[in-house]
């Protein structure tokens, strides 16, 4: 069998893949499994593989950008359908739907459910706790006491968790106080 | 700093024949990738980018206690050979070894955390432990990262999760893996059966050196390929599962061996022990295999208990990249054969013979 990159050599290396009942099949010479860098064949990307593409270096030579461009970084979308990889974090909401398209295939799920770093966990308490406020007024704007109470209370065990370690603009004054109790 | 010379003179932490289930899982690794959010990543970056993002990460990196008295070296200060020798100890990647300027790795003095500065992201951290140990690896590492976050600001989005320069590793950039010894399952050619159900189900499994299912020496990575969608628990306890499967199809398919053909065994061992006891030249090769049939030999209890460590840490020093080191001089192919087989030798001199009967009960033993 010959090497699906350059078909010269005999390939020596085979991945399967089968993921979200796919098959992705890849047979690789030696040569051409050193120089892709492929100690780690889950973590690289096959679809880069089997377009004959590859860039681990430099910048490749393109034909020059096509489609959108990120403005954080100057990649364009030509070269992530090429190369399969983004250029920048920014890229990814450049590319947003390019990207959505090919996570289905690549994982469980396309949205993130794991670990959240400290200040993006901060940020979205601080949203969830606006939010709540804008709420519980509303309820009690709307005379819905229950719901009311269930939103003090909820806002009140999201402030006590332990405050932020980033620096976060001082809490807008709680509305809470003016929640009536039942 | 630790020096390069220190570092190879200690076996790596995996090396050692520790951790739960130790015969069958050589090693467990868990691996997270992380970006810094304003930069370019790695491939896409100019030099002078990635020297910047670099600077950014490199104080910080060192910084960390679990570095303290470790291991740190721009690649472009290392010589190819240095860094093979990183390679055959999956301190540093493949990829890795080939970068240039603004590229660095940061090794802890255990060998057990090792932490690459732009790779394909700008962060890989990697913990590895000897045995079955993916839990106590993943606080580790989880344990590092919440550290270095703390004062790195590392690309995360609400939706993605932890933004990495290739979309297969997005989300928790988590790859968990375990090192398998599978001679049982290859010898009695189930191992096909077993990668086929692991990638029905998402997990990839190949040989750690030679290719696909013959892999050299018997020995195997399992490892998730879905990083997205699951918590980082999930994921770990999902590969666990199967894990602890093949742990129980390779003891189930050694048993079935020694009962079924004694006699195969056995003199898959005893050649095995014939070729390294006495060959005068040894390709890496077949110098693998043969020390994965000593290692199932110890398992099955044919050969003296108690050479684990010599035939786990001959796995790597037989190695071109270990040996040439060793070797102090500029050797051939060929003088690296005759170089391996003396090494051989010299360390198996007083390794007893295998035991010439199976451990089959009394009355039906062969005479
Ligand atoms: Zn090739
Ligand atoms: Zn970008």
């Amino acid at each position: 069998m010959l090497c699906d990159v350059c078909q010269t050599k005999e390939a020596n290396v085979f991945f399967t893949q089968i993921v979200s009942g796919q098959v992705q099949k890849v047979n690789l010479c030696e040569e051409c499994s050193k120089q892709k860098g492929v100690t780690d064949p889950t973590g690289f990307a096959l679809a880069e593989l089997l377009l004959g593409m590859g860039t681990t270096e430099e910048k490749p030579e393109t034909k020059g950008p096509t489609g959108t461009t990120c403005p954080a970084c100057g990649f364009s979308q030509s070269e992530f359908k090429r190369i399969g990889r983004l250029g920048c974090p920014r890229c990814y909401d450049t590319f947003k739907s390019e990207v959505e398209t090919v996570l289905g295939n690549l994982h469980k799920g396309t949205r993130h459910t794991g670990k959240v770093p400290a200040h993006a966990a901060d940020a979205a308490r601080g949203n969830r706790l606006e939010s709540l406020r804008h709420q519980l007024a509303k309820a009690v704007h709307e005379e819905k006491f229950e719901e009311a109470v269930r939103l003090r209370d909820e806002i009140n065990s999201l402030s006590a968790l332990p405050a932020p370690a980033a620096p976060s603009p001082p809490p807008p004054a709680a509305p809470d106080q003016t929640a009536p109790r039942p | 700093m630790m020096r390069f010379s220190t570092l190879v003179r200690q076996p790596a932490a995996w090396m050692l024949p520790e951790g739960p289930h130790a015969d069958i899982v050589i090693s467990t690794r868990i691996r997270l990738a992380r970006n810094l959010a304003d930069r370019p990543f790695p491939g896409w970056a100019k030099k002078e980018e990635r020297i910047a993002s670099l600077n950014d990460l490199q104080p910080g990196v060192e910084g960390l206690a679990d570095m303290a008295d470790g291991f740190s070296a721009d690649l472009t200060k290392l010589d190819p050979l240095q860094k093979q020798v990183l390679v055959e100890r999956h301190l540093i990647s493949r990829e890795q070894a080939a970068k240039g300027p603004g590229s660095a790795a940061v090794i802890n003095r255990a060998q057990n955390l090792s932490i690459m500065i732009n790779e394909e992201d700008h962060l890989r951290m990697q913990a590895i432990l000897p045995g079955f140990d993916l839990g106590r690896a993943y606080q580790m590492l989880d344990a590092v990262d919440t550290r270095l976050e703390a004062t790195l600001p590392f690309a995360y989005h609400n939706e993605f999760g932890y933004l990495t320069a290739c979309p297969t590793n997005l989300g928790t950039g988590l790859r968990a893996s375990a090192m398998m010894h599978l001679p049982g399952l290859v010898l009695s050619e189930q191992i096909n059966q077993v990668i086929h159900s692991a990638n029905r189900i998402g997990l990839a499994v190949r040989g750690i050196y030679g290719e696909g299912t013959e892999a050299l020496a018997h020995l195997f990575q399992v490892s998730n390929q879905n990083t997205l969608g699951e918590p980082e628990p999930e994921i770990i306890s999902r590969l666990e599962k199967v894990i602890r499967q093949i742990i129980q199809r390779e003891h189930d398919a050694r048993q079935k061996l020694l009962q079924t053909n004694p006699t195969k065994v056995r003199d898959h061992l005893g050649r095995a022990y014939g070729v390294l006891r006495h060959a005068h030249t040894i390709e890496t090769k077949e110098a693998l295999n043969f020390l994965s049939m000593l290692r199932l030999g110890q398992d099955l209890a044919l050969l003296n208990p108690g050479n684990r460590l010599l035939i786990d840490h001959l796995l790597v020093e037989i190695q071109p990249a270990h040996l040439q080191l060793a070797a102090k001089r500029k050797l051939s192919p060929e003088d690296r054969d005759t170089l391996r087989a003396e090494l051989l030798r010299l360390h198996l001199r007083h390794l007893p013979e295998p035991e010439s009967t199976p451990p089959t009960p009394p009355g039906e033993t062969e005479s």
